[in-house]
């Protein structure tokens, strides 16, 4: 039966304002990243007065973008790997164990989520100098520092929606992988892991977005060897002069990766809160 | 006879139990759960509980630059911290409530907006027709794009001088007298908002999808049989199923919201202008540009319980609710 006219008219004038809505930035940063200075200084322009792709040139020398986008690359990659597995285990021992103590955990996990993170920014600040003074292992300033920082962050949800992925899969099926001789771990990695690869996917985007997007933490925990573009864009305005047209350029590059990472990934995003989140 | 019967019957389930069937060899196995949450556990507690203990314990002390360095040794300060925090008549305590009382009309406008604009769109859009997937995925971007790149976006549009909005309002529409200042002043208020709400409704979009998903198809067919329209099926289907996705989604979207740091700090830098001085920045300019650390924690922990106290309320008040739609 083909909808009434009142809902296709009101669904076409909504969903058209809401796409000029999202896309108006997008807008603005594509073709600002292509205006020559003086177009970007003035008065703002719906069109540039002449293309250039200066600024995309410009932008790794203005500041060390590169080492920014390295520095980004391995904290954000090496926090979404970690805080994938150890979110697998535990969701593992969750969805699929009794044992003393599940309720207190799982609520525990989920309450740090509620935590406002200027709660323990300086405390952790601190922790990381002591034990670097302790033990001689550098956490403050180094990469290191800020991954185990942000693994924690994605940690809480990530268990979350697993445990509700995992609960989906047939628990009949790793049992029999149980009874054929796999050990625990045999019928997680053999099973329940390849079972729930939406799941897994989707909350490997989700750790991933966390990590490459926080500015908090990476603004008072890196030094100029270990900053993360969270921090180093900043560098594209001085005290004179603001380069927009290379700002905009910039935040395209670095925006690109997870973007185009998460538009191919998200079909799986959206399974993967289907069994998890939404239960 | 009776009772041979009755011993042969399978044992009752205790209630209570659950649906899991007791598997072989569990007592065995009774480590390896604690072994499997360990890395979590440990590092929950390292990244998250020994900092707010440590958190809590500063904010009874009397914390400033001079002590930073070994905190330990600085003097206890008892209630003082939290005595400033709350005094609403001296300038401390007054500059935090008022930054509380923005927070808190900002996060119900912003989480409301972002909940109505993410149940349309995927309300409208969970039924096929031409370029569906197309615009899903347009729609996921501003949820997908890094929070500095996108927030940064906007400030160039909300520029006084070169920005898009002065511009379109301004030159184009003339709608205004004078280019309006966006990132100072009162205004400073909606232009936080529009990027919140920008940035934060594609979430709402994604939970409510996935919660779609879940409606069982024939519940439509059968309404449609009965001569439900569209619009009651909205109203009688699929609205009532999404409750308690919504009742999750509803809280997660207003502690992330409440907790927000990257927007406001991206927007409008360390000194948020008075009318958007969200608690997260407030704080943080409290510890870190007046370097009172003692009184910021103070703050932070009155913060905490404040959250712990809503969320609470809001659990027993929709956990209720679910206990009695399922006794109806």
């Amino acid at each position: 039966m083909a909808p009434p006219r009142s809902f296709l008219w009101s669904r076409r004038i909504f969903l058209t304002l809401l796409t000029g809505f999202v896309l108006l930035p997008v807008y603005v940063m594509v073709s600002s990243s292509l205006k020559p200075l003086a177009d970007v200084t003035g008065e703002f322009r719906w069109l540039p007065s002449g293309l250039t792709v200066r600024p995309y040139i410009d932008i790794w020398s203005t500041v060390p973008l590169a080492r920014y986008f390295v520095n980004s690359l391995i904290v954000a990659g090496a926090a979404t790997v970690c805080s994938v597995v150890i979110a697998v285990f535990s969701a593992y021992a969750v969805s699929r164990y009794d044992f003393r103590g599940k309720r207190t955990f799982t609520v525990t996990v989920l309450s740090t989520q509620m935590f406002p993170g200027i709660l323990f920014l300086l405390p952790l600040f601190l922790l990381y100098v002591n034990i670097g003074n302790a033990t001689g292992i550098a956490l403050f300033g180094s990469r290191g520092g800020l991954i185990l920082t942000y693994l924690t962050f994605s940690l809480p949800f990530s268990v979350w929606m697993l445990i509700g992925y995992f609960d989906s899969v047939p628990r009949d099926l790793d049992e029999a992988a149980l009874v054929d001789g796999c050990g625990p771990l045999g019928a997680l990695f053999r099973i329940v892991v390849p079972a729930a690869t939406p799941g897994i996917v989707a909350v490997a985007v989700y750790a991933f977005m966390t990590a490459w997007g926080e500015v908090l933490f990476a603004s008072v925990m890196t030094n100029d060897t270990t900053r993360t573009l969270a921090v180093g864009l900043q560098g594209y305005s001085t005290l004179n002069d603001v380069y927009w047209n290379q700002i905009m350029a910039a935040s395209l590059v670095v925006s690109v990766p997870v973007v185009a990472g998460f538009l191919l990934l998200q079909r799986y995003l959206v399974t993967g809160l289907t069994a998890g989140a939404v239960k | 006879m009776t009772t041979a019967v009755e011993v042969a019957k399978p044992p009752v389930r205790p209630a209570g139990g659950g649906t899991r069937r007791p598997r072989p060899g569990r007592l065995r196995r009774v480590g390896l759960p604690y072994l499997l949450l360990l890395p979590a556990l440990i590092l929950e507690l390292l990244v998250h509980l020994v900092p707010m203990v440590i958190g809590i314990v500063m904010s009874f002390k009397e914390l400033t630059q001079f002590y930073i360095r070994d905190w330990g040794t600085a003097p206890w300060s008892g209630l003082d911290n939290y005595r400033v925090s709350v005094d609403f008549d001296a300038p401390v305590g007054e500059a935090l409530l008022h930054s509380f009382l923005v927070t808190v009309g900002f996060t119900l406008l912003s989480v409301g907006l972002c909940w109505l604009i993410g149940t349309a769109a995927a309300v409208f859009m969970q039924d096929a027709f031409r370029g569906r997937g197309l615009l899903r995925a347009l729609f996921l971007v501003p949820y997908a794009l890094p929070v500095y790149a996108a927030v940064i976006t906007w400030v160039f549009m909300f520029q006084h001088d070169n920005g898009l909005v002065n511009h379109v309002l301004h030159d184009q529409l003339h709608l205004t007298d004078k280019p309006s200042f966006w990132l100072i002043g009162d205004n400073s208020f909606y232009a936080l908002l529009t990027v919140s709400v920008w940035k934060g409704w594609p979430f709402a979009f994604l939970i409510v999808m996935a919660g779609l998903q879940n409606i069982p198809r024939e519940l439509y067919e059968a309404a449609a049989l009965d001569g439900a329209g569209v619009w009651q099926q909205l109203r009688r289907i699929t609205l009532p199923s999404l409750s308690q996705v919504n009742q999750v989604l509803v809280l997660v979207l207003f502690l992330w919201t409440f907790n927000d740091f990257n927007t406001p700090y991206v927007l409008f830098g360390r000194a948020a202008p008075e009318a958007a001085d969200l608690i997260s920045v407030h704080i943080y300019q409290a510890s870190f540009v007046t370097w009172n650390f003692g009184t910021g924690s103070a703050m932070s922990v009155l913060l905490l319980l404040f959250l712990l106290a809503v969320t609470g309320v809001y659990l027993t008040l929709t956990s209720r609710n679910r206990r009695s739609s399922r006794a109806r």
